[in-house]
């Protein structure tokens, strides 16, 4: 029984990470429509920058974070401005292809800097620690993880569905030309919104090299999952990225933990089933 | 007599919005039967209702008496019902021939071989080229869609619907942005159809509506509002007002 | 003499076809001559241009996007192989059936790929493929795991021919599957069908509105490209004598997606020339230095979003087009 509890208090550790890492995806994919599949390279991006300023800035990693959220931010922003902006009218056959060749080449580039051994960060051992809640022993970190996916997840619901910026950004989606033509600024909106989904892998990224390691296979090795938790939660929406990201992370732990020979089936199993019966996901928007 | 096409108290609500309102709508065979109304009437959407590709809300279709209403629109273009876009839906990649060639294939269900070659088919092709010379498009058969003007392009769009042999055709607004020296030709090709193809065309402009219709349905708001010969419509008050009193200006 | 199926500058004019098919068939011929020393890289080409043809007949003449090819790939090279290690090893045999499992699987899974935009499409392919490549993981009394299956012998082709360390047989094998499998798709999308197909990559909305059965036509045009790619893994298999989970993976999913479009989609020579270039230049540039490989590649790949469009194909036609003008 506390093995299931243990277990099920990892997963939505591990459902928190997912959430950090794909939500920036869903609303870049969802707000945007650009079918960003080097967003796991920009997570990676992240990941690396936090273990130089960690591990050669001698910085501390809490405050590293803030730090590869606005670099990752700010290198978004000028992608954006100077080449993804080109590609929103293309097919979605042109974005795969942009994304896929931008993520090859950020991971050949993290192979050439940094080589392909696994990378670790700095992590304050006051984070490390175990906390006793209920009489439960849970690592510091996962408590960390959650309270920070918790936080995200209400400022970014609060900024897309409650403030005057949230409503610009779905206007300008719903129908640019009206946008532009009751004075949006659609380009201006789009940069930031691409900026914040870029600075969002980032971070992520940085927090993630505590429980999935780093190497330049990272580009790739998680674009799956992350695709498939916006597929299930439905692109665009916070909350589904929320729930999508929790749901496959319990159930990974739990199927990991007690029925290690399914793996990853049942995962992929999920997917599969949810996109036959809602092909817009569980809180898709019909377009 | 049975009515070519009809429909009874058709309705297609998008949300709270009712876009197209109770319709009741008889087409005789053989008529010239133009539907008319101001921008926003729900004259398009009645079209898409008609032909399967959104369905109603509420109401049933009819064509010669059979209930088509659970049809797919593939299955009514096989009964005899075709259309045209307002707005071009063309296979802008392939020839002007190939996109004639193909809805001919399609009718005649030859494009599950794919063992066959299909400039092989001469009869497919010649009979290609008449619908093409029909629209007057023979010297752009051989041209790319996408390199044609776009008066010439709103002619194939009738080409193609011919060449699924319709009972019934449904055109909307097949003069749509064209010069009125060039809508006067296409309407032109229009009434040299064959007697017995019932047809049913949305128009803006009084004068053509008046010129090649012998029906007019006028739709206000989703509603049939009044319907009536031309000559009937052209002396109502209540469509002077809402219809015509805002247009005549702009069809001068 | 122009004919009906002229589309993209009249590439299909009947003429024109045949001369640049019978300078790609010549050349795969030549090769033999040229370069006896890579038999076996030669044989790796020609299946990667019969994978890369059957991929194309998706996305580059039905404009069906798909992440998730190599499924089909990997489902035959994996069915040849179990097939050769429980005795039945004629090579043909081992073709036919990994054509046949393939396509099966194809046409069942067709209902839930063909269904809404190219986004869900690209993540449905890349479920269903991470799929089955998890089924391939996890069934190791059937697959080998993620040992593969090694070890198998081939019996020698029309009984005749064994399949020799020097590769001879597994080139000329390999060489006639391509040829075989080009003149089949050339006549595909030369067909009724291949018509109603571009007809769905030009305007899937019109379709419906001819009369055409869209579902149908997907469903015909899966299990065709399904059956090419599980032929072109059976020949990997075959003479390479190995199946391996690689095969079925994301990367090769991705790979064959760029190889088409670089190649030019919708252009059979240009995919084909496509598909031998980029596997040339990734055997030796990527055993020079897999990183600067992969730089490479990720630098041209975006590049060719923004120049070169069209492809290899389109360099072709105009190189074509000069001359005779
Ligand atoms: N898919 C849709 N969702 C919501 N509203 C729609 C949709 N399609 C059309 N409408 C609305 O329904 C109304 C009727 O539109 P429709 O296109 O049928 O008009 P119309 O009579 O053809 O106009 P026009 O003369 O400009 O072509 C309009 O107000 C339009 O905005
Ligand atoms: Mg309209």
């Amino acid at each position: 029984m506390s093995n299931l509890i243990t277990v099920t208090v990892d997963g939505i550790a591990y459902g928190m990470l997912l959430f950090l890492f794909a939500v920036g995806l869903s609303v870049t994919l969802g707000l945007m429509r650009f079918i960003n599949l080097a967003h796991g390279a920009f997570a990676m991006g992240g990941a690396y920058l936090a273990v130089v300023l960690v591990n050669s800035g001698g910085l501390p990693f809490l405050l590293a974070l803030p730090l590869v959220f606005i670099a990752t931010g700010a290198v978004g922003a000028v992608m954006e401005r100077s080449v993804i902006r080109h590609l929103y009218d293309r097919g979605a056959l042109q974005q795969v292809l942009f994304s896929i060749g931008l993520a090859f080449a950020l991971s050949a580039i993290a192979t050439i800097v940094f080589g392909p051994q696994q990378q670790g960060v700095q992590i304050p051992s006051w984070l490390l620690g175990r906390i006793s809640i209920f009489g439960l022993q849970i690592s510091g970190y996962r408590v960390f993880l959650v309270v920070s996916g918790a936080v995200t997840a209400a400022a970014l619901a609060y900024l897309f569905d409650y403030t005057l910026f949230g409503a610009r950004i779905r206007a300008a989606v719903d129908n640019r030309v009206a946008a532009e033509g009751i004075g949006i600024k659609v380009d201006r909106l789009f940069v930031t919104t691409f900026a914040i989904g870029s600075a969002l892998a980032g971070v992520g990224g940085a927090l993630s090299i505590e429980m999935l390691g780093l190497d330049p296979t990272f580009a790739f090795k998680y674009l799956t999952m992350l695709l498939m938790i916006v597929a299930i939660g439905g692109a665009g929406s916070i909350e589904g990225s929320l729930l999508a990201a929790l749901f496959l992370g319990v159930v990974d732990a739990l199927f990991k933990y007690f029925l290690p020979e399914a793996g990853s089936f049942v995962i992929f199993g999920v997917l599969v089933a949810v996109l036959v019966v809602r092909p817009n996901g569980l809180r898709g928007r019909t377009a | 007599m049975t009515a070519a096409l009809s429909t009874k108290d058709l309705s297609v609500r998008f949300g709270a919005f009712r876009a197209v309102d109770g319709v009741n709508l008889n087409v005789r065979p053989g008529a010239r039967h133009a539907l008319i109304g101001p921008n926003g009437a729900g004259k398009t959407t009645l079209v898409h209702a008609l032909t399967g590709s959104l369905s109603p809300t509420e109401g049933s279709i009819a064509i010669f008496g059979e209930d088509i209403t659970r049809l797919s629109e593939k299955d009514r273009v096989r009964r005899g019902l075709a259309r045209t876009f307002q707005i071009n839906q063309l296979f802008r990649g392939l020839s002007v021939l190939d996109n004639v060639v193909l809805a001919i294939m399609e009718r005649d269900r030859k494009t599950l071989a794919f063992w066959r070659s299909a400039a092989a088919d001469k009869r497919a092709h010649d009979e290609a080229r008449e619908h093409l010379a029909f629209v007057n498009l023979t010297p752009h058969a051989d041209r790319a869609v996408r390199d044609l003007p776009y008066g010439s392009q709103r002619l194939l769009e009738i080409a193609i619907a011919l060449a699924t042999k319709p009972r019934i055709l449904i055109l909307d607004e097949p003069a749509a942005g064209v010069p009125s020296s060039e809508s006067q030709a296409i309407f032109e090709r229009i009434h040299a159809l064959p007697q017995d193809l019932t047809l049913l065309f949305i128009e803006h402009d009084m004068s053509l509506v008046f010129r090649f219709s012998d029906r007019i349905s006028v739709l206000v708001a989703g509603q049939v509002m009044v319907e009536g010969t031309p000559a009937e419509i052209s002396s109502d008050d209540r469509v002077k007002e809402i219809y015509l009193g805002r247009r005549t200006g702009h069809a001068a | 003499m122009s004919t009906s199926s002229a589309t993209q500058g009249g590439f299909y004019s009947r003429i024109g076809i045949q001369g640049v098919t019978l300078v790609l068939f010549a050349g795969s011929i030549a090769s033999y001559f040229l370069f006896p020393e890579h038999l076996a890289l030669l044989t790796q080409l020609f299946v990667l241009m019969v994978f890369a043809l059957s991929y194309d007949l998706l996305q580059g003449h039905g404009g069906i996007v798909s992440l998730g090819h190599a499924a089909f790939f990997g489902l035959g090279a994996y069915a040849a192989a179990i097939l050769a290690r429980t005795g039945y090893n004629d090579p043909l045999l081992g073709l036919v059936f990994a054509a046949i499992v393939s396509a099966l699987v194809a046409l069942v899974l067709t209902p839930i790929i063909v269904r809404g935009n190219d986004f869900t499409r690209l993540l449905v392919t890349l479920g269903v493929a991470s799929l089955v490549y998890e089924a391939a993981n996890r069934m190791r009394w059937l697959t080998g795991g993620a040992d593969g299956l090694p070890d198998f012998e081939i019996a020698p082709l029309l009984g005749l021919y064994r399949f020799d360390f020097e590769g001879r047989t597994a080139f000329i094998y390999s060489f006639a599957v391509f040829a075989l499998t080009y003149m089949f798709l050339w006549r595909v999308v030369t067909s009724p069908f291949g018509l109603a197909l571009r007809g769905i990559r030009e305007n899937a909305r019109r379709m419906p509105a001819i009369g055409s059965p869209v579902r149908r036509h997907l469903a015909v045009a899966y299990t065709l490209s399904g059956g090419v790619a599980g032929i072109a893994g059976a020949v990997l298999a075959q003479t390479s004598r190995f199946a391996s989970l690689d095969m079925l993976g994301f990367d090769r999913s991705a790979e064959i997606m760029m190889v088409a479009t670089l190649g030019g989609s919708g252009h059979m020579v240009g995919v084909s020339v496509g598909a031998a270039a980029f596997g040339w230049l990734k055997d030796v540039l990527s055993t020079v230095s897999p990183k600067y490989w992969q730089l490479g590649l990720g630098i041209v790949l975006m590049l060719s979003v923004f120049v070169a469009r069209g492809g290899i194909g389109s360099l072709l036609d105009r190189l074509r087009f000069r001359r005779s003008a």
